[in-house]
């Protein structure tokens, strides 16, 4: 414990995030293994991780770079599709499921770095509300696109086509793998808890190294204060690039995990509200916070099943509870209540301590 | 501070998630049906997945309510008694199989969901390798019943609906210049879109225009009518529900075209839309398993009580998630189903109720369930081994604001 | 003659959302808050003129007027309790708020109104205009929607340039903080900004219902999520902007669908959106960012 406390505060931080994701997964396998895990938390598990996975890489953008995306999602629509076919038409060469899961994830991930260098063009020169408009109508896009998407396999290799699945001429046992607005069908589930984790793991890792090191600092200086940080020879273009970059290939990871959960995906899944649901789990876990980010995620992927109970209340329950969580977490009044009860907790302690020391 | 209160909350959630679990496992007997006094012992436990929120909601509220009113009766019978547990999908895959495990949790014995078809795709593979019976009421594609010899449907598939509608349309000739405007968003219209235009082409009807939209953009159709209209079409085909089908029909009105609609399942309900004015569905043609104003009694009295409890014109989709339940009764009924059989026996009785199984020739081999329901237009149902239903589409024409049959 | 006829479709189109991207920018231009609850602020502007003139059986003035004080009143209240406890909070915390309010808004129509569509009847009983011999016909709503357009960006440069409440308004939107050192009440010039918007959205909920007549309680999101875009192609926070941004939206919305393709009409408006974001960063009239240093 000594050792801990000796670290400097970023390191001892984000070793207890490392310390929250790695017991978070040792308990879960625990009780999973022992039965006593209801099947409904089982089976959001592996979307959890991509959740989470989501909003560090969300959080990356938002956060670090201080800009907002309102398309983080079509990243991961993007990572979705592409792992998908790539798991599919790998089927055959590669047998190993795990290994056949991480090509899929790392291709799925490249695949959205190399989309988020498209929309990098205006990321570089375009600010605040422009940039979220730019990142929304790129969402939108893919979504468009998506849906008039055919993509199958058969032995000739793959077909992609725009207009139907028979237009694509293909031979007969052929694999359809991407149906127009059906999205992917037919997937063989990959995706396990542990694949989940490990991603998390290394997402954590690259955002969080990436942070420290010299090109974070120079991405928030950037943030902070453009002019400043460019007037002493830093390039936004360069570090903008690389945080928007990182972020988006973290998404597309995430996005072929959460794909290849599932035995069906469509490009409706990946539409506005599910990018504004990653920023909420951002802005709740407190904009630059990484683990609080991740807690955020967890907890609001989970509230909407525990307010099942409600039935026809449930998403009016759940609306009221994000507006009272954020007026509680971020409100003036509320905060000075808080800043309150610490402020008069310190006391306590102090006079305990105080206290103490008199009678030892 | 901020922190804390994350930390904090997400312990409370955690506790709250593992009391949960705690206590679905026991099979709790809180509500058998008190309705009648002979009860036959526990209730079978019915899970009913749908959007019961969000944009696709209509349709899930409508097979709940419809699904409702035929437990109430059931129940009322005195034999074999059903409780329904209906739970909110969204309308997303990740949703509906989060309701799935939520319901198994609950202890479900049957599935009777999901409504819409995506999510069914991702619900179906997992009733199938858990072995819960799943009718789904109206998800239409045939991914969703593809290999799962435990999932049947109540409604017709899209290709079915498709090869029916351009059959129908060049056997009655109707028209032989034919536009198509459809949902390119959706997988049930892009389903049948996609038949019919295969079909069309074996019967010589001329496709002339074809024109898309999407859920983002339902509300200005000028430009998908005005290329029908230059393409001097005779006859719209609309594969889609009837929400966007009526701006349609008010637009083209508005724009003085005047060509045939037809239409397909999706557009029963035009008629009952509050507020709407049904002289612009005047001449519209449409294949329905269902019509709310039909006068055999058994739609009646289903018609009047929706209209009791949920003071609304009941559409297909209730219609569709009553004759579900009902199904189920009888094949329960049939294969003597009780409360306290195993998920897995259960789904093996039941498959071999529902299946009529047939050899190479057509030949029937074995007699499966027999159904006359609200959906079979006056017609009973059989289900193939595959799960897929068999029944007579009824094709109408709307004349002064009700269906008439053709 | 069909390129004129896509013309006013498009413009019937885009009049629609500028008159809602004119309540966004309102409140975006003063609050400085991406308000994207105001999407169902319309939707229920538009349930209360469908109830009023269709249970009440009251007269369009009446029911107009009703969805006009209901959502002032509704607008004001949601600031008070939603967005104010919030005036210091990073502006990210307020657009998550405002979301909750847009999740609830919809989850309570749902409720009172249930989720089956509603047809509301067109408030507007004009004669389409005919010209060229019928060729084109302008409709009586397009026609309306057009006009109270134009009429109400008038009145609203008018307001902020002319009246006190307005230029109070405008220097709140400078600086809060000056603003308030010189004696403007910041807090109920917000709020008179949003009943000003809120207001508005009923009115554009009762127009975008006349010329799309179906009401759910999703009605509002994506017309909303349109004429937000529309707001900030056209500069966010320039009321003129929105104008124009709305209207040329959807004539780019048209004109995509009627010589390019309707399977991808929503990717070419956003694709057009991006380019013109590129050769004009602060949107069309919008004003530029200066920076100090």
């Amino acid at each position: 414990m000594s050792k801990i406390k000796k670290l400097n505060k970023t390191t001892r931080s984000n070793f207890i995030t490392y310390a929250i994701v790695i017991i978070a997964y040792i308990l879960s396998q625990i009780f999973s293994s022992a039965g006593i895990m209801s099947n409904s938390l089982r089976g959001q598990l592996v979307p959890i991780c991509a959740y989470v996975v989501m909003a560090i890489s969300l959080n990356l953008t938002v956060g670090i770079m201080g800009e907002l995306s309102l398309g983080h999602a079509g990243f991961m629509s993007v990572g979705a599709f592409t792992g998908v076919i790539t798991a599919i038409s790998l089927q055959d060469s590669v047998t190993s499921g795990p290994l056949r899961l991480l090509i899929a994830i790392v291709i799925g991930g490249i695949m959205a770095g190399i989309f988020s260098l498209i929309v990098a063009v205006p990321v570089l020169r375009l600010r605040g509300d422009y940039l979220a408009i730019v990142t929304l109508a790129f969402g939108e896009i893919i979504k468009n696109i998506v849906y008039c998407l055919y993509v199958g396999m058969d032995s000739n290799g793959l077909h992609i086509g725009t207009v139907s699945i028979e237009a694509l001429q293909m031979e007969d046992g052929a694999t359809t793998i991407i149906n127009g607005p059906m999205g992917a069908v037919g997937i063989t589930k990959l995706s396990t808890l542990l694949a989940g984790f490990l991603l998390i793991l290394f997402s954590l890792f690259v955002v969080l190294n990436l942070i420290k090191s010299r090109s974070g600092r120079a991405i928030m200086a950037l943030r902070d204060n453009r002019i400043a940080a460019e007037s002493v020879g830093i390039s936004p273009s360069k570090y903008k690039l690389m945080a928007f970059v990182t972020s988006a290939i973290l998404a597309g990871m995430a996005g072929t995990l959460y794909a290849m959960n599932y035995s069906t995906v469509a490009a409706k899944k990946f539409d506005f509200n599910t990018s504004i649901l990653v920023l909420v789990f951002v802005v709740l876990g407190g904009i630059g916070n990484i683990r609080g980010g991740i807690i955020a995620a967890v907890i609001l992927t989970i509230l909407p099943e525990l307010l099942r109970q409600f039935s026809e209340y449930r998403m009016l329950t759940y609306a009221i509870v994000l507006i009272l969580v954020m007026i509680l977490t971020n409100g003036a009044k509320a905060r000075q209540f808080l800043e309150r009860i610490k402020g008069s907790l310190r006391f306590i302690k102090k006079k305990s301590d105080g206290g103490g020391a008199v009678n030892g | 501070m901020k922190k804390f209160f994350c930390i904090a909350l997400a312990l409370v959630m955690m506790l709250g998630c593992f009391a949960a679990c705690g206590k679905a496992t026991p099979a709790d007997s809180a509500n058998p049906a008190d309705s009648a006094g002979k009860a036959t012992g526990n209730p079978i436990k019915i899970g009913g997945i749908g959007p019961l929120t969000g944009g696709a909601a209509v349709y899930g509220n409508a097979a709940k309510h419809g699904a409702e009113i035929a437990v109430e009766e059931i129940n009322a019978l005195g034999g074999i008694q059903f409780e329904l547990n209906f739970q909110d999908d969204e309308h997303d895959p990740e949703k509906s199989v989060n309701a799935y495990n939520n319901l198994k949790d609950w202890g479900m014995q049957i599935l009777c969901g999901t409504v819409t078809t995506t999510p069914c795709i991702a619900v179906a593979p997992n009733s199938f390798s858990d072995r819960i019976f799943t009718l789904t009421p109206s998800a239409s594609s045939p991914e969703v019943i593809k290999g799962k010899d435990n999932v049947f449907q109540m409604c017709f598939s899209d290709p079915n609906q498709g090869i029916a509608s351009a059959q129908y349309i060049a056997e009655n000739k109707l028209a032989t210049k034919v536009a198509v405007i459809y949902n390119n968003g959706d997988a049930y219209s892009t389903g049948i879109y996609e038949k019919f235009s295969a079909e069309a082409a074996t019967h010589g009807l001329d496709i002339v225009s074809v024109t898309t939209f999407t859920d983002d953009s339902q509300n200005d159709f000028s430009v998908q009518l005005a290329d029908a209209k230059s393409a001097g079409a005779e006859l719209i085909f609309l594969p889609i529900y009837y929400t966007p089908a009526s701006l349609i029909l008010n637009q083209a009105e508005s724009m003085g075209f005047e060509p045939l609609f037809f239409g397909v399942d999706g557009m029963d309900g035009i008629l009952t839309i509050e507020g709407f004015d049904t002289s612009l569905a005047e001449g519209v043609m449409l294949l329905t398993p269902f019509a709310a104003d039909a006068t055999d009694d058994a739609t009646v009295s289903f018609v009047t009580k929706y209209n009791e409890k949920f003071s609304e014109t009941p559409n297909q989709f209730a219609a569709d998630g009553y004759d579900c339940i009902y199904a189920l009764y009888e094949a329960c009924t049939a294969a003597g189903i009780t409360a306290d059989m195993d998920t897995e026996t259960i789904c093996d009785k039941l498959i071999e109720a529902f299946a009529t199984e047939t050899d190479e020739d057509g030949n029937v081999t074995k007699e499966g369930l027999v159904f006359e329901g609200l959906t079979g237009a006056g017609s009973s149902m059989k289900w193939a081994k595959t799960g897929e239903v068999f029944k007579a589409p009824m094709a109408v024409v709307i004349k002064d604001g009700v269906y008439v049959g053709m | 003659m069909t390129v004129l006829s896509n013309l006013i479709n498009g413009i019937s189109l885009g009049s629609i959302y500028a008159i809602i991207a004119l309540g966004y920018t309102m409140v975006y231009g003063i609050a400085k808050m991406l308000n994207f609850a105001h999407g169902d602020v319309i939707m229920v502007g538009g349930y209360m003129a469908f109830c009023a003139m269709t249970y009440l059986g009251w007269g369009v003035l009446p029911g107009i007027l009703l969805a006009v004080i209901i959502c002032t009143v509704l607008g004001v209240v949601v600031e008070k309790l939603a967005y104010k406890p919030l005036r210091s909070a990073p502006s990210l915390a307020v657009l998550i708020t405002a979301i909750g309010v847009s999740y609830f808004l919809q989850n309570t129509a749902l409720l009172i109104w249930g989720s089956d569509p509603k047809v509301f009847s067109s408030v507007v009983s004009l004669p389409s205009l005919k010209l060229f011999d019928g060729q084109l016909s302008i409709s009586g709503v397009t026609q309306v929607t057009v006009i109270s357009c134009v009429i109400i960006m008038t009145a609203l440069v008018l307001f902020t340039s002319k009246t006190k409440i307005g230029k109070a308004m405008r220097a709140v939107s400078e600086d809060k903080g000056a603003a308030q050192l010189m004696g403007i009440n910041v807090n109920s010039t917000i709020s008179v900004t949003f009943a000003i918007g809120s207001g508005l959205a009923a009115l554009a909920g009762v127009l975008l219902c006349s010329a799309y007549p179906t009401l759910m309680p999703t009605t509002g999101s994506m017309p909303g999520i349109k004429a937000f875009t529309a707001a900030v192609f056209g500069g966010i926070g320039s009321i003129p902007g929105a104008m124009v941004g709305g209207i040329l939206l959807g004539i780019i919305e048209i004109f995509g669908k009627a010589y390019i393709s309707t399977q991808l009409s929503d990717a070419i408006v956003f694709a057009v959106l991006i380019v013109v974001l590129l050769v004009k960063p602060t949107g069309l009239l919008g004003k530029p960012i200066n920076e100090k240093v």
